[in-house]
């Protein structure tokens, strides 16, 4: 057993012998949970054993590219979709062969999928018409949806005098008026413009919180997914590649297809010479990472943001500056050392094309990703520094 | 020479079709009606609308065809609708759409004499039939043989326009409505059924009408037991040489035929062309 491991083994047990009763329940059940889940059409297997848990209240990010298999998750926690094989649970209970229709949860699609036959107010009526609440109560449903959407003037509209934001907030009200306990949003902003998907970001995130209900948001637009989460899941290849909170998916890539993915990235092969030194484009750092094997290869990551220019004596490495675009609160500088290898920069200071530049960054900047490391591997890694962190501190 | 402004040039294209137009459309109807209204030496009169409304016969006869053009329809309707949904969900509907419009490229008479092959006295379903020991039944001349055949003859033309109809509506509104918690039976009535109609309108529209003044199906299939305004017409030009009464129950049929077109017009249009 490797230190780390044993130590997190110890730290189990003492735990379990402070909790009461040596019990481990009254921890709440997740809302949903998927157990070994797969899904195969034919030979292609779209989903590959799929563990997953969400907790209630949470705004959760399913990030991918396409075909990344994001959106067969929310189809089959929607029950669109019947998994393969594997387990899906709703509050504790297998959903498997639960229909659509009697799962307590609401889809906004991409393309709204709004009747056209009826007008706003009745394709939000649909769910609580279909239900057979009274007329009194549809009514009262639908204008509080349509206040929440702040589309209180429009129940008289017929869908096809709507603009695509208002659509988008048809459907969004209309999902919401079945009071669902898990609300499915899939790519629901894809469609805006720039301004206006900002806002809807924003407003979502606000509606979530306000409703305390359970939301999980399909997107590949890695910024929206920082902007709006609790919680990312990275996937791509029908894998989830890493899950955690925006903050510590952006620090701390797993991969290179992770840190490719979310954000700007160099993207360097390295060794792990020893614990704490890290060789990459011909020269030895200083860095923060360690429990590898000697001399193990390694991919380095360095974000362009942590990147400075200085002169060439205080620089770590020499560059050369090749291209150069302002992009308001920063310049966003392409740079190339004597290896070849490209660096983005993000510089407040201006450089000129050509001129030969210092580039300096700090050890803790400098992130290390194993080939191949599980995730639990990782995450175990990782607190393993701030041990060491608190052990430094002592 | 091509002629130059876009009105001359419009114009140009109009005159092939336009000669059509005129000789064998909107002449015969002039003609319908000048006959209807004048007397064999060409004297103005409503005395042929006055025989038309005085007589029972002919209101029978009108009755009549209303009746079966209204039960053809009926029954065309109720086979096509479950067909043309059922249709929209195969795998190969184009081969399947193939084979239910195959037989509209046979014709009209061929069809019906086949049918007198098959269900007269000595016909294929009496030999079939008899193999169980059944004496030969009188299937011919009745009138169920009559809707029989009338609606096997119209089927195509109504899973045409529904299919079409089905066929345009984005899967995603099946998808949202169950989402919402509408079950399958609840989904076709509320979403799939009122989003279909233009093409139940547009199938009503082609069997229905056409239906009004079926005669020669009438005549070799329903025995002349039941007697249509087209049978009227035909006899009266063909047979009594009356011509102006036929052209008056010729132009009692054409307005019948435009009231069903207002009645089936697809209002859809109307919201559409308010909304874009």
């Amino acid at each position: 057993m490797s230190r780390v491991k044993w130590h997190a083994f110890l730290v189990t047990i003492y735990l379990l012998t402070k909790s009461e009763g040596w019990e481990l329940t009254n921890t709440s059940t997740p809302i949903i949970e998927f157990k070994n889940v797969g899904l195969s059409y034919d030979d292609n297997e779209v989903l590959k054993n799929i563990d997953l848990s969400l907790e209630a209240g949470k705004f959760y990010t399913l990030l991918g590219p396409s075909g990344s298999g994001k959106t067969t998750i929310l189809n089959l926690i929607s029950g669109q979709l019947t998994a393969t094989h594997g387990d899906i649970l709703f509050e504790g209970n297998i959903i498997n062969d639960v229909p659509v229709e009697k799962r307590n949860m609401n889809t906004v699609f991409q393309d709204y999928g709004l009747f056209p036959n009826m007008n706003v107010f009745d394709n939000v009526a649909f769910g609580p018409t279909i239900k057979r609440m009274s007329k009194t109560d549809i009514n009262a449903k639908v204008t509080e949806m349509l206040d929440l959407v702040k589309l209180s003037d429009y129940a008289d509209r017929e869908i096809n005098e709507l603009s695509g934001g208002q659509r988008q907030r048809v459907a969004i009200a209309r999902a919401l008026a079945n009071d669902p306990e898990v609300l499915l949003l899939d790519e629901p902003l894809s469609a805006l413009d720039y301004k206006l998907r900002k806002d809807m970001q924003y407003e979502l995130r606000e509606i979530q919180q306000r409703l305390g209900i359970t939301f999980v948001f399909v997107t590949h637009d890695q910024e929206e997914a920082l902007a709006m989460s609790d919680w990312i899941f990275v996937m791509n290849d029908g894998v989830i590649q890493q899950n955690g909170s925006p903050e510590d998916i952006y620090d701390e890539p797993i991969n290179h297809f992770v840190a490719d993915f979310i954000g700007e990235s160099n993207i360097l092969d390295g060794i792990m010479k020893t614990d704490y030194l890290v060789h990459f484009t011909g020269k030895d750092f200083e860095n923060v990472d360690a429990g590898m094997r000697p001399n193990e290869r390694v991919e380095v990551v360095l974000r362009p943001e942590d990147l400075d220019l200085t002169t060439i004596e205080n620089g770590k490495l020499v560059v050369t500056i090749d291209d150069q675009s302002f992009r308001g609160d920063y310049y966003e500088i392409t740079a190339l050392d004597d290896d070849g290898n490209e660096w983005q920069v993000q510089a407040t200071n201006k450089a000129e094309i050509g001129e030969r530049v210092g580039l300096t960054f700090d050890p803790e900047d400098i992130h290390i990703m194993r080939f191949n490391e599980s995730e639990d591997d990782f995450d175990a890694r990782l607190e393993s520094y701030e041990d060491d962190a608190d052990d430094a501190k002592e | 020479m091509m002629p130059k402004s876009k009105r001359q040039r419009q114009f140009f294209y109009i005159i092939p079709y336009g000669i059509w137009l005129v000789l064998f459309v909107i002449a015969p109807l002039v003609l319908l009606v000048f006959q209807s209204l004048t007397t064999p030496t060409g004297h103005f009169t409503l005395h042929n609308y006055a025989i038309y409304f005085a007589s029972g016969t002919y209101l029978r006869m009108t009755f009549n065809s209303v009746w079966y053009a209204f039960l053809i329809t009926a029954v065309t309707l109720i086979v096509s609708y479950p067909m043309a949904y059922l249709l929209n969900q195969l795998k190969q509907k184009q081969f399947w759409l193939l084979l239910i419009i195959l037989p509209t490229w046979i014709n009209l008479l061929l069809k019906t004499y086949a049918f007198i092959g098959l269900l007269s006295k000595s016909g294929t379903v009496n030999n079939f039939i008899g193999l169980w020991g059944v004496v030969p039944q009188q299937l011919l001349f009745s009138d169920w043989s009559f809707l029989l055949v009338a609606a096997y003859i119209e089927i195509p033309f109504m899973i045409l326009p529904i299919f079409n109809s089905l066929a345009e509506i984005n899967p995603r509104l099946e998808q949202a409505s169950r989402d919402l918690g509408a079950n399958r039976w609840q989904t076709l009535r509320r979403v799939i059924v009122p989003l279909s109609m233009p093409g139940v309108k547009a199938g009503i529209q082609a069997v229905f009408i056409p239906s009004l003044s079926l005669f020669m199906i009438t005549r070799l299939i329903g025995g002349n037991r039941v007697i249509t305004l087209g049978t009227a017409i035909e006899e009266h030009f063909l047979v009594t040489q009356n011509w102006q009464l036929g052209s008056t129950i010729g132009v009692v049929l054409i307005v019948a035929m435009v009231i069903t077109m207002i009645l089936t017009r697809d209002r859809a249009r109307r919201s559409a062309r308010k909304g874009r």
